[in-house]
C-alpha cells in the first residue's frame, strides 16, 4: 500500500504541474473568448441565440470525444499549413486538450456573463445614459463592474469543469492526472485511481476557493482580497511552470505506450536501456491505439511498440493475410514508404486477440474451436474490449465463421475479465500475452480458418530516429528476446489483484529474466 | 431656451403616437411642470430632449442649436437628468456618483472633490456620507444625491421625470421647496414631469398639461387656477382648489369649537 502511494507521489509533480498548465490556459484562453463573446451578445439578441446555442452544443459533446476530435482535425490543419507555409505543429497531447477544454470552459462563463448583464437594473443603465457615457463607458464602468461577481460565479463553474475533464486530456497523449486514473484503471491499481481522483478534486476546490476570494473581494469591494485570491492563483501556476523545467530537463527522447499493461512495462523496458546509454527519456503513455502511431509518424515518440496485425489492418488498411515472415517485410517496407517509420524488429512475443472462455464452460459445452462456437453463439453472451467490436478482426471473424451472439457487450479490459469470471458472460476477446489467461484458468479457442492475423510485438522509431545509432544500439538487443511466457509472467505481476507490481519493476524483472542486462 | 418644434413620436411605426406634432418654448430660468395621465407622453417629450428618445418628426433645439446635431453623450453632459428610478450606481460611493459626470467631462480631481464637497452641503447631507454606498441612504437622501449628481457638471438645464414620485409626502415636499430654491439660486432652466398636480402649482411657474400625446392647455398656475374651456383640465385644476378648501374649512371648524 505504502509503496503504491509513494510510486503515486513520485510522478506527481509531473502530472499536477501538466494538469495545472493546461487547465490555466484552457481557462485563460476561454476567458478571453468567451468576453468579446459575450459583449457582442448583450449588445444585439440576433448574435445572443446563436452565441448561447452554440455554445450549449459544445457542452452536449462528450468531453472523451471532444478531445478526440481535436486530433483530426489538427492533423489536417497541420499538414495543410505544411503544405502551404512548411510548418507542421503537434496534433497531439497539449494543443487539441487545450482547444477542447477552451471550447467548454466558455458556456458557463457566456450564460452567466449575459444573464447578469441583461438583468441589470434598467434604472441603472438609463442613469448611466443620462449622465453622458458613452457606450463604452457604460459597458466598462457600469455593466461590467455590476456583472463581474456573477462572471466570476461562471468562471468557477468553468474552472470545475475544466479541471475535471483535463482528466480525459491523457488518451490524447497530454500527461495529466488522469494519467493516475487511467493507468490504475488498466491495471487494477485502486490506490492509482483513487490518488488520481483526490488530487484532482482538491485542485478543483482548491481553485474554487480562490476564485471565490476573488468573486467576494469584487462583490464587497474589497479589492484586496481579490488581488490575494489572483496572486494565489498565479502563484500556483508559476509553480507548475517551474516544475517540468526540472523535471523534464532536456528534450531527449521520448517512449510511447497504449494503454495497457503490457505497453507500460515495455516502455518502462525501453525506456531504461535509453537512459543506460546516458540519454534523457521521457515516458508518454495511456496513448489511445490510433493516436500512438500518428504521434510516431508526427516525430512526437522516438519509438513504441506495436504490433503487426494492428499495422496491418489498421494503418495500412489490408483485409489480405500473407505468410507471417512475408507480412513482416511488406509491413517494413509500407510503413518505411510511406510514413518514414522504421520497423526495427520483432521482440519475440505474439499479443494476438484471441476468444477466450472459462476452462469448465467450454468443456461443458464442447467448445475447443471458434468454428464449434459459432453453432452455439446464439445462446451465449460475448464480452469485448472497447475497440474491438469496431475493429477490423471482429468484422473477419464474424464473416468468416458466421458468429452471431445472444448479446454482445463491451468492458474497460480490467472489468471484461471480472464479467468473464462472474458468469456474466461466456465469451470474451482477450490478448494472447495477458497473464491472466493462465492465472484466470482460461481456454483459448483455436482459429483453423485464420481470421486473426499474427500481431507481433515489434519496436518501431520515427522518421526523425530512425538511423539514430543511441537508440539502435540500446534496442537491438531487445529484437527476439522476449519469448511469450516472460512477457504473460511480467503482464501478470502487474495486473494480478495480490502482490502488485509497478510497470517499472515488472520491466526490471523482465530484462533480467530475459538476460538482457 | 428650449425649443420644441412639431415634435412627433411612435413607438409602433405610426399606428399611434406617443407625441404628435408637439411645439413648445421653454425660456431660460423658467420652471416648467409638465402634468396629464400616464400615457399622455410627458416622459417621451421630455426624453426627447437629451436624445434618450428620437423623434421621428420636428427639431428640439436648445440654445438655438438642434440637438440631433450633438452627440448624444456630449449633449447629456451638459443636461441634468432627474428621474424617480434614481439609478445610483451601486457599486460607487456617494462621492464617485455624484463626481460621475465632471469625471466624464475631465475635470481635474481637485476640482471634483470639491465640488462633489460643494453638492452634498446643497443637498443637506453630512459629508461623512460620501464615502458610504447608495445601499446605505434611504430613498429621500437616495433622491438628493441623485438631484446633486445632476447638478455636478454645472449644467443650466435640469429634465425631471417625476422626481420625487417614490417619496413619502413630507420628504417629498421638504425636496420640492429644496430643489425649488436650488432652482432660483442657480439660474436653471427646468422641465419637470409629474402626475402630482398640487406639486406642479406650488413648485411651477408655467404648467403644461398633456392629453394622448399632446398639449391641451399650457399657462401660468394662477391662470388655470382662475378656469380653462377644456373639461378635463378643468376638473384637474380643480382637485388642489378643492383640495385647499377642504383643508381650510377643517381648520376654520376647529377655530370654531
Amino acid at each position: 500500500m505504502n509503496e503504491r502511494l509513494s510510486s503515486a507521489l513520485r510522478v506527481l509533480p509531473d502530472y499536477l504541474s501538466q494538469h495545472v498548465l493546461l487547465s490555466a490556459a484552457a481557462l485563460a484562453l476561454g476567458l478571453a473568448i468567451s468576453l468579446p463573446l459575450l459583449i457582442a451578445a448583450t449588445r444585439s439578441a440576433r448574435v445572443r441565440w446563436p452565441v448561447l446555442a452554440l455554445a450549449s452544443l459544445i457542452q452536449t459533446v462528450p468531453g472523451i470525444a471532444l478531445l478526440a476530435l481535436f486530433y483530426p482535425l489538427l492533423l489536417g490543419l497541420s499538414s495543410l499549413s505544411g503544405r502551404l507555409f512548411g510548418f507542421h505543429f503537434p496534433a497531439l497531447g497539449f494543443l487539441p486538450s487545450l482547444l477542447a477544454l477552451t471550447l467548454y470552459s466558455i458556456l458557463p462563463i457566456l450564460r452567466n456573463g449575459i444573464t447578469a448583464i441583461l438583468n441589470l437594473d434598467p434604472a441603472i443603465l438609463q442613469a448611466a445614459s443620462g449622465v453622458g457615457m458613452t457606450d463604452r463607458q457604460r459597458l466598462l464602468r457600469v455593466e461590467m463592474p455590476l456583472a463581474a461577481p456573477m462572471l466570476m460565479a461562471g468562471l468557477r463553474t468553468s474552472a470545475v469543469w475544466v479541471i475535471g475533464t483535463a482528466t480525459l486530456a491523457t488518451p490524447v497523449g497530454q500527461t495529466s492526472l488522469g494519467n493516475y486514473i487511467f493507468t490504475g484503471l488498466q491495471v487494477e491499481d485502486w490506490v492509482w485511481v483513487l490518488f488520481g481522483c483526490g488530487v484532482a478534486v482538491a485542485l478543483a476546490l482548491v481553485t474554487d476557493q480562490l476564485l471565490g476570494l476573488i468573486e467576494l473581494g469584487l462583490g464587497r469591494r474589497r479589492p484586496r482580497l481579490a488581488w490575494i485570491g489572483l496572486a494565489l492563483l498565479l502563484l500556483g501556476v508559476a509553480a507548475a511552470g517551474a516544475v517540468p523545467l526540472q523535471s523534464r530537463g532536456r528534450a531527449g527522447y521520448v517512449v510511447g505506450a497504449k494503454d495497457f499493461s503490457e505497453q507500460y512495462i515495455l516502455a518502462s523496458l525501453i525506456g531504461s536501456r535509453i537512459q543506460a546509454s546516458g540519454h534523457p527519456v521521457r515516458e508518454r503513455t495511456d496513448l489511445g491505439s490510433v493516436f500512438a502511431f500518428r504521434a510516431l509518424a508526427a516525430n512526437e515518440l522516438s519509438a513504441y511498440v506495436d504490433y503487426t496485425g494492428t499495422l496491418w489492418t489498421n494503418i495500412l488498411h489490408r483485409t489480405d493475410e500473407p505468410p507471417r515472415a512475408q507480412m513482416l517485410a511488406d509491413l517494413r517496407a509500407q510503413l518505411r514508404s510511406r510514413y518514414g517509420v522504421e520497423l526495427l524488429g520483432p521482440l519475440g512475443f505474439e499479443n494476438a486477440y484471441v476468444l477466450a472462455m472459462r476452462r469448465g464452460e467450454a468443456a461443458r459445452l464442447g467448445i475447443r474451436t471458434i468454428q464449434d462456437l459459432a453453432r452455439l453463439a446464439p445462446e451465449l453472451r460475448m464480452g469485448g474490449d472497447l475497440e474491438f467490436f469496431a475493429r477490423p478482426e471482429w468484422r473477419m471473424l464474424e464473416a468468416r465463421y458466421g458468429l452471431r451472439f445472444r448479446s454482445r457487450r463491451s468492458y474497460e479490459p480490467t472489468f471484461m475479465y471480472k464479467a468473464l469470471m462472474s458468469g456474466q458472460v461466456d465469451v470474451i476477446s482477450a490478448f494472447s500475452s495477458d497473464g491472466r489467461i493462465a492465472a484466470d484458468h482460461l481456454v483459448v479457442l483455436k482459429d483453423p480458418l485464420h481470421a486473426i492475423p499474427p500481431y507481433d510485438a515489434v519496436i518501431l522509431l520515427s522518421p526523425k530516429r530512425a538511423e539514430d545509432p543511441v537508440l539502435r544500439r540500446a534496442l537491438k538487443p531487445l529484437i527476439g528476446a522476449i519469448p511469450i511466457q516472460l512477457m504473460r509472467q511480467a503482464n501478470y505481476m502487474v495486473d494480478r489483484p495480490a502482490g502488485k507490481r509497478t510497470p517499472a519493476e515488472a520491466a526490471e524483472w523482465l530484462a533480467r529474466a530475459a538476460h538482457l542486462n | 431656451m428650449i425649443v420644441l418644434d412639431n415634435v412627433s413620436k411612435t413607438f409602433d411605426g405610426g399606428a399611434s403616437y406617443a407625441v404628435r406634432r408637439v411645439s413648445l418654448q421653454v425660456p431660460a430660468r423658467t420652471f416648467v411642470a409638465v402634468v396629464g395621465d400616464s400615457g399622455s407622453g410627458k416622459t417621451t417629450l421630455l426624453k426627447t430632449i437629451n436624445r434618450l428618445i428620437e423623434p421621428e418628426e420636428g427639431e428640439v433645439l436648445i440654445d438655438e442649436e438642434r440637438v440631433r446635431g450633438v452627440a448624444p453623450h456630449a449633449l447629456r453632459r451638459r443636461i441634468g437628468y432627474v428621474f424617480q428610478g434614481i439609478g445610483l450606481f451601486p457599486h460607487m460611493s456617494i462621492a464617485e456618483n455624484i463626481g460621475i459626470t465632471p469625471r466624464l467631462v475631465g475635470w481635474p480631481e481637485p476640482e471634483i472633490r470639491a465640488r462633489v464637497e460643494e453638492l452634498i452641503d446643497l443637498v443637506a447631507l453630512p459629508r461623512a456620507y460620501l464615502t458610504r454606498l447608495p445601499a446605505e441612504l434611504s430613498g429621500g437622501q437616495r433622491q438628493r444625491i441623485g438631484i446633486a449628481r445632476a447638478l455636478a457638471a454645472r449644467p443650466y438645464i435640469m429634465l425631471m421625470d417625476e422626481p420625487f414620485g417614490a417619496l413619502d409626502p413630507i420628504t417629498r415636499d421638504t425636496l420640492g421647496v429644496e430643489y425649488r430654491r436650488l432652482h432660483d439660486g442657480m439660474h436653471l432652466t427646468t422641465l419637470m414631469v409629474t402626475h402630482d398636480i398640487l406639486e406642479a402649482v406650488l413648485l411651477a411657474d408655467r404648467i403644461v398639461v398633456m392629453r394622448a400625446g399632446a398639449i391641451v392647455a399650457d399657462g401660468v398656475p394662477h391662470d388655470l387656477l382662475a378656469g380653462h374651456p377644456d373639461p378635463d383640465v378643468r376638473t384637474l385644476m380643480d382637485m388642489p382648489r378643492r383640495q385647499a378648501e377642504r383643508v381650510r374649512a377643517l381648520l376654520e371648524e376647529r377655530a370654531r369649537e
